[in-house]
């Protein structure tokens, strides 16, 4: 497999600034394994994405960074601190969406807030402004079952937004959402990445997805998973989005990534 | 595509049909759809007639016509028996589903969300739930008496179980998303079951409270007809033993309205109470 330098720059140095540290990260199911031996650094103010097939436990990792789930060996650090539980400076976006269906998008969007004991009509103006920022205005009366795919993912990003954590953890936030507004939601979700200027780390299944979005790329091999490579697409984020999704370096990156799996897929 | 279609709809709520070349029987239809209260109409209008055929055939000699029905259950609500008999019969009945109420949530709460508790609580409900009560109710008479206490207990024995099973069932099945999203929050334990775990139960809870209503009816009747005949299971025994069918069908119906009539009450007390989005669409 050869990479050219114009398009890869595969990182072997450990980035100065990293809000979050995975330090040795094990994780077993009874007898299967599906983490073996996470290192890996998460720069600050950065999207990066941990890609691999099926399987490969990259759910289970972010869970792990996020507090939901215990690693059997190793320790997470966000700011140096070990990682015991969730925490406010970290805030997880689902992929079923996890939306309350007896609430609605307002309270759902405010539901962060109203968990920290803040008063309704602080936690609502904060709901407002995300809820604006995602491009659902109008719609905060509403209740999920009324909303479509891409609207009810909407709700989730804005919820995790409203806490004001530092680092937001997607896990694979457009499943479930159909491939029209997933692409709509990608370009808003760079606009937005622009905007906060929180640090992202974000779980995918698509190739295109990842490289269309990412500052740094985490391939994960097959279980056990393990990190494979580190990949840095070199995209200029100034053009449009058409323009991005035609660019060379893009359509390379993401070839690049497809013929490193391939050999996973059968 | 699919899920395209699919999100679509859900937006702009179901397709409907413009032009309809089926003409009357599609009109009829949408008629329905629109006005969910004219086809229950409907129905029970199709019933009663073919009451008042069966009636009038007749099947039996004790089977009276839909309006001798009518017309005797008119006169026991103005010669005030049928009211005083549901006086009598209210009150073992109140007493106990208010018990089973309280009692069934907080218990298939807990059992819900402690191991411990569903070991030591389910095993009895599961066997009081498929134990034959009508049978059990004579043993009720040895201990209790025939006084209120019996059939408040018989009302309790049949309510309670189903009023637990579900609430525990519920709570144990909550949504082990929201649950995760609520700890991922940092919402402590108190809040994720108040604002959570429960409001995302208690759609099953109030199935629970309602299939418990149902078969408390069940027991204060079987009560005051097994026990002592008081109330409206009186009217019952009475009408039959002096051969007044239409007055003993009219009482029977009476029990069917009062159970339906508090049922939809309930239900329309869950909606508005704790799931406000099931109101629209």
């Amino acid at each position: 497999m050869t990479m050219s330098d114009a398009v890869f720059n595969i990182e072997k140095d450990v980035p100065a600034d990293a809000v979050v540290e995975v330090r040795g990260i094990c994780k077993k199911y009874g007898e299967v394994e599906a983490l073996r031996n996470i290192d890996l650094d998460f720069p600050r103010g950065k999207l990066t994405t941990l890609l691999g097939p099926s399987g490969c436990g990259k759910t289970t990792l972010l869970k792990i960074i996020a507090g939901l789930i215990e690693p059997s060996a190793g320790e997470v650090r966000v700011n140096g601190r070990p990682v015991t539980g969730p925490g406010p400076e970290r805030a997880f976006v689902f992929q079923d969406f996890a939306l309350m269906p007896w609430a609605t998008v307002m309270r759902n969007v405010a539901f962060g807030l109203e968990l920290k004991g803040m008063g309704k009509a602080e936690r609502q103006s904060i709901a407002a402004k995300y809820i604006a920022e995602v491009g659902l205005s109008g719609f905060e009366d509403k209740y999920p079952h009324e909303l479509s795919g891409g609207m009810r993912q909407r709700v989730g990003l804005a919820r995790a937004f409203a806490v004001n954590a530092e680092v937001l953890l997607l896990d694979e936030p457009f499943s479930a959402v159909d491939e029209q507004n997933r692409r709509k939601f990608q370009e808003d979700l760079l606009r937005l990445v622009e905007k906060e200027r929180k640090t992202f780390i974000f779980v995918t299944h698509s190739i295109e997805e990842a490289v269309y979005v990412s500052d740094r790329i985490v391939l994960l091999s097959r279980r056990p998973g393990r990190v494979s490579q580190i990949i840095e697409p070199k995209i200029d984020r100034t053009a449009s989005p058409d323009a991005i999704r035609r660019d060379q370096g893009y359509l390379d990156t993401v070839e690049e990534i497809w013929q490193g799996l391939k050999h996973y897929v059968d | 595509m699919m899920a395209s279609t699919q999100a679509d709809t859900r937006v702009n709520g179901p397709a409907r049909a413009v032009h309809s070349p089926a003409g009357l029987s599609l009109g009829l239809g949408r008629l329905f759809l629109r006005y969910p209260i004219l086809s229950r109409v409907v129905s029970l209008g199709l019933f009663f007639l073919a009451w008042e055929i069966a009636g009038r055939v007749p099947i039996s000699y004790a089977f009276p016509t839909f309006f001798d029905t009518a017309y005797a259950f008119g006169t026991m609500i103005a010669d005030g028996s049928l009211i005083s008999a549901y006086g009598s019969t209210l009150q073992p009945l109140v007493i106990g589903i208010a018990i089973s109420g309280v009692v069934g949530i907080v218990l298939g709460i807990v059992m819900g969300l402690s191991r411990m508790a569903e070991w030591l609580v389910a095993p009895l409900f599961i066997v009081l739930q498929s134990a034959p009560m009508a049978a059990l109710i004579p043993l009720i008479t040895f201990v209790y008496g025939i006084g209120l206490a019996a059939k408040t207990l018989a009302v309790i024995m049949l309510a309670l179980p189903v009023i637990v099973l579900n609430g525990y069932k519920a709570v144990r099945n909550a949504n082990p998303s929201l649950v995760a999203m609520c700890y991922s929050f940092q919402g402590t334990r108190l809040q994720q079951i108040t604002k959570v775990i429960i409001p995302d139960a208690s759609p099953v809870i109030f199935a629970g409270l309602r299939l418990g209503l149902a078969a408390g009816f069940i027991g204060v009747i079987l009560a005051e007809l097994l026990i002592t005949p008081t109330g409206i299971g009186d009217l019952i025994t009475y009408h039959r033993s002096v051969a007044n069918y239409a007055e003993m069908y009219a009482a029977v119906v009476s029990i069917i309205l009062v159970s339906t009539v508090t049922l939809a009450a309930l239900e329309a007390f869950e909606v508005r109470v704790l799931r406000p989005e099931k109101r629209r669409g």
